[in-house]
């Protein structure tokens, strides 16, 4: 086993989040009813014409300057040609020569916590095909052009990782890339970040490259693993037993855990592709991109050193923060104007804003609450104008009633608590349980939790320790 | 009152004086269609039905005095302009069923300025060929000899025109599809530059090299057409931002002749071009010298490349343009296909005819890999060096003077079974569609009373000027006022 290399290249097609295609202005929304979002330019009608969406330039050189790559001045698409009942026209809009980003690099740092650069080959601009629906009743095919001219990203590594484990660590790198700066949704399930993995294995020491084959289109980081692990045993089972390994396109089955042979290169296509005479080439000057550069964001990588650095994150909170460019975007302001210490802050604001907001809509946060307005009820937190436990309360307050800060913290202060109110319900639970304040009587102290607990139950999330103190009080006043 | 034969301005002029309606002029075209087009063939789909209700609303217009010099004006459309509503073959049975859901922006366009639709002419399938012998719908008719083709591939629409079933129309030009047609039936065609005219909705044979345009009786309706259906359009990225509508006035004074310097390039006339042709062409460009233009003698030094380069080209283009026939979508679909490969294959041999095979053969074949660099790669690069020989022509000249086709009208069936001889039809013209140019091809005379043509090619977007050119010419001649004897009648 030892005896043997792995060698792994990806190809990651990630769905570029724009409202409309990459040619035609049908929206992109996932989900709706089939050929309802198929345009006579997806349907590929006679006499119709791509017209590129622009924002997809833009989505393309935002990733290349994210990964050091080289922004192409002059790119082409270019026609694959292949027949297909789910590609409309039957070749699909690419672009080969003449991609848009060429180059760059990512870096991972692996199990054994080694720093390791896994270089970028390109990264090209496509449109994505139809769905072809097997129906098993009629013997027929239902074809669903919603998809068909999606954007996509295509983005091409070199074969220069060594494990499956590697190739799941550069995936979700990028996927944290292409999530973090928006430039995709990055949703799996949906198909909008997936990606074929090609494996080959060679001796140790061999400078060679082993036949290697292509698995298609995997759709989840544990699928990539399990798919790559099992091809790689597959491929050592076949070269120690004599056999040879067919270069090929191959399926995973990921209930049964295998790939199969989809098919073999001697059968593949030949796509003759050529510039695509209905499209301009992509001209693209120094000042548009050093405008995109103005705008792009300090990478994940970057904020993270920098997080640890000045504020002293922690991974997991760190981890949390750089999910997501609006969360980390709003942790920075809070921190900008905060004079409380940053954990502190960061954990409040995981506690109450990101579990909320994680069930929601991330996108939402900007328009529910400034981060200056969390800072606010944070502080009166910390100053004890409100107890902890009500933190929660007023974010609902504030996000649910669209109430301002100071109104929220006005509602839930200690100050106006009723404590005649909280004094009557200690007073009846005193009452309905005569046995527990005999055992308090008689030197029990630990009871004193449960008249604390009941209070707070009945008086639902007032400060524990003015409650406690209100116990001790009418207790002793008995 | 003639009015088979007046022009665009006249028929107008009849229409605002309201001599005439709109409605009475389509009729009027629709009868001679009925009457004469059994002869010809020009004519795939009328419109009669639609058309009337078109002219109605014309006439509305024009009582509303919002009327357009077009409005109300009949006009036929090669059947390759999609058509909301109306079959759109293009000349093929792999479309003999498809019935467009929307117009072609040149067709909107003059939908929208009240012209009159009154039908779909034929043409060779899928604009492929030069005598409209290709269609699936049978070959169309030269009015000026019935055994003879009218040209391709906008044969259909050459022939109504010359025939005077429709005062104009339009035609699509990739290797001369306008101009060559034109020129057989001593019309006045314009090819216009590469990106002047919207392609959106018009299907598409070689995109890089398919441009729409007119085909009428004089260089003035060309004019008076082109101007309305040029112009940048949002659905076509190849159409050009620059072109704006603006009034070409053809107002071009003697004087402003004697400064233009006309080119004449030699080897267009010395190899492989009728005696006779040459002869007419020589006394019509004595024409131009008495009216003060100069001459110069030019060298396009690699015409001789052109045909192979074209046809590697267009037949690339066309083969992946036609894959979208596959008998899914729309269109003919074969009977009970077996599987996935037996629909396409059947139901594109079914669906295509001989020619039109033959150049997606061409195509894939050029493509292929392994292939592409001494075929495709080449074709680009001599297509270049082409358009290069032209620009450098344009630096000593300002116009350049070619035939329109090295023969006249050919018999139907003579060219068919060499497809190199019907090939070498297309020398003049192709060139300027490998450079992207404008050129305008205008009738000059007869030999054995057949009309000849003659270009006029001028650098990119001089349209304007090439028409004016022409307007001079035909102020001073008549040969575009001639009408085929069989139908100088009402």
């Amino acid at each position: 086993m030892s005896d043997w290399e792995t060698v792994i290249g990806l190809e990651i097609h990630t769905q570029l989040s724009t409202k409309s295609k990459i040619f035609s202005a049908s929206s992109t929304s996932y989900g709706s009813e089939p050929n309802k979002q198929a345009s006579y330019v997806d349907l590929g009608l006679p006499g119709t014409l791509p017209v590129l969406n622009k924002l997809v330039i833009k989505k393309a050189v935002e990733f290349g300057l994210a990964i050091n790559a080289n922004i192409s001045k002059h790119s082409i698409f270019a026609r694959k040609n292949y027949f297909y009942p789910d590609l409309p026209r039957n070749y699909q809009i690419s672009q080969l020569d003449f991609p848009i980003v060429e180059g760059g690099y990512i870096d991972i740092v692996t199990e054994e916590n080694i720093s390791k650069r896994i270089n970028v080959t390109r990264a090209h601009l496509e449109e994505d095909a139809g769905k072809s629906i097997h129906s098993n009743e009629g013997n027929c095919t239902y074809i669903d052009l919603n998809r068909a001219g999606t954007p996509l990203l295509e983005i091409v590594s070199e074969p220069e990782m060594c494990s499956a484990k590697e190739a799941v660590l550069y995936m979700k790198k990028v996927h944290s890339i292409v999530t973090y700066l928006k430039i995709s949704d990055g949703n799996m399930q949906e198909g909008s970040f997936r990606c074929d993995a090609n494996v080959s294995i060679r001796k140790v020491g061999e400078k060679k490259l082993g036949t290697r084959t292509e698995l298609k289109n995997i759709n989840s980081f544990k699928f990539v693993e399990k798919a790559i692990n099992y091809e790689v045993q597959r491929q050592i089972d076949l070269l120690e037993e004599g056999k040879r390994i067919t270069q090929e396109t191959r399926l995973y089955d990921e209930n049964k855990n295998i790939t199969k042979s989809m098919r073999s290169k001697e059968e593949a296509n030949d796509y003759r592709y050529f510039p695509d005479p209905d499209l301009l080439p992509i001209k693209i000057d120094d000042e548009y991109i050093l405008e995109i550069k103005k705008t792009l964001p300090d990478l994940p990588d970057v904020k993270e050193k920098y997080y640890k650095s000045k504020y002293s994150l922690t991974d997991e909170q760190i981890k949390i923060i750089l999910s997501n460019q609006t969360l980390s975007g709003f942790v920075d302001k809070v921190l900008e104007i905060s004079k409380i210490d940053a954990k502190k802050i960061v954990n409040y604001f995981i506690s109450s804003i990101y579990k909320k907001v994680n069930k929601e809509n991330i996108s939402l946060l900007k328009d529910i609450i400034t981060p200056e307005d969390f800072y606010l009820v944070v502080e009166s937190v910390e100053n004890q104008i409100v107890t902890k436990n009500n933190l929660k309360n007023l974010v609902d307050e504030i996000w649910e009633n669209k109430k301002s800060a100071s109104e929220a913290i006005e509602k839930f202060s200690n100050k106006n608590e009723d404590d005649e109110l909280i004094n009557n319900i200690i007073i009846d639970i005193i009452n309905k349980n005569e046995k527990q304040v005999l055992e308090y009587k008689s030197g029990k102290t630990k009871i004193l939790g449960f008249f604390v607990g009941q209070t707070l139950k009945q008086s639902k999330g007032s400060d524990p320790s003015f409650i406690k103190n209100q116990v001790i009080k009418a207790l002793d006043a008995i | 009152m003639d009015i088979y034969n007046k022009s665009i301005t006249e028929l107008s002029d009849l229409l605002s004086k309201k001599v005439i309606s709109s409605l009475e002029m389509t009729d009027y075209f629709i009868k001679r269609i009925k009457l004469f087009d059994s002869k010809l063939n020009s004519f795939i789909t009328i419109n009669e039905d639609e058309a009337r209700k078109q002219a109605a609303f014309a006439d509305s217009m024009i009582a509303n005095k919002k009327n357009h010099l077009l409005t109300g004006i009949p006009i036929a459309h090669k059947d390759l302009f999609s058509t909301k509503g109306l079959l759109t073959s293009c000349g093929s049975k792999m479309l003999e069923n498809y019935i467009p859901p929307y117009d072609a922006t040149v067709v909107s366009k003059l939908n929208n300025l009240g012209m009159v639709n009154i039908g779909k002419t034929n043409m060779d399938e899928f604009a492929m060929g030069s005598s409209n012998e290709s269609s699936y719908f049978g070959p169309v008719k030269n009015p000026w000899n019935l055994d003879r083709v009218p040209g391709g591939s906008s044969g259909g629409s050459a022939s109504a025109v010359a025939a005077r079933l429709t005062p104009i129309a339009t035609g699509s030009d990739t290797g001369g599809s306008i101009r060559q047609p034109a020129s057989f039936c001593g019309l006045t065609g314009l090819k216009p530059t590469y990106g002047s005219v919207s392609r959106y909705g018009m299907i598409a044979y070689a995109s890089s090299l398919d441009q729409g345009g007119p085909i009428a009786k004089s260089a003035e309706d060309c004019a008076i057409l082109y101007n309305e259906i040029k112009g940048f359009d949002k659905n076509d990225p190849t159409s050009n931002h620059e072109v704006k509508q603006n009034n070409i006035d053809l107002r071009l004074s003697k004087d402003e002749v004697k400064n233009i310097t006309i080119g004449i390039p030699k080897k267009y006339f010395s190899e492989g071009l009728d005696q006779n042709i040459s002869n007419v062409i020589s006394d019509s460009i004595d024409v131009f010298k008495k009216m003060g233009f100069n001459f110069k003698e030019i060298s396009l030094p690699n015409h001789s490349y052109t045909i192979p380069a074209y046809y590697i080209i267009a037949s690339a283009e066309a083969s992946s343009n036609l894959s979208r026939y596959d008998g899914v979508k729309f269109g003919h679909r074969c009977n009970d296909p077996k599987n996935l490969i037996d629909l396409y294959s059947r139901t594109r041999q079914e669906g295509f005819g001989k020619e039109v095979k033959k150049r997606i053969m061409i195509g894939a074949y050029a493509l292929s890999s392994g292939y592409y660099d001494e075929y495709y790669m080449r074709a680009l690069k001599i297509r270049r060096i082409i358009r290069d020989d032209f620009l450098s022509a344009f630096n000593e000249v300002d116009y350049i003077f070619a035939p329109t086709s090295p023969s006249t009208a050919f018999k139907i069936g003579e060219k068919t079974s060499n497809a190199t001889d019907m090939y070498l039809s297309d020398i003049y013209t192709t060139p300027v569609n490998l450079a992207g140019l404008p050129a305008l091809s205008i009738p000059v005379g007869y030999s054995d009373n057949l009309p000849v043509g003659m270009q006029i090619i001028g650098n990119d977007f001089t349209e304007d000027k090439i028409l004016e050119i022409a307007h001079l010419f035909q102020k001073e001649t008549d040969w575009h006022l001639h009408v085929p004897e069989a139908f100088s009648h009402e």
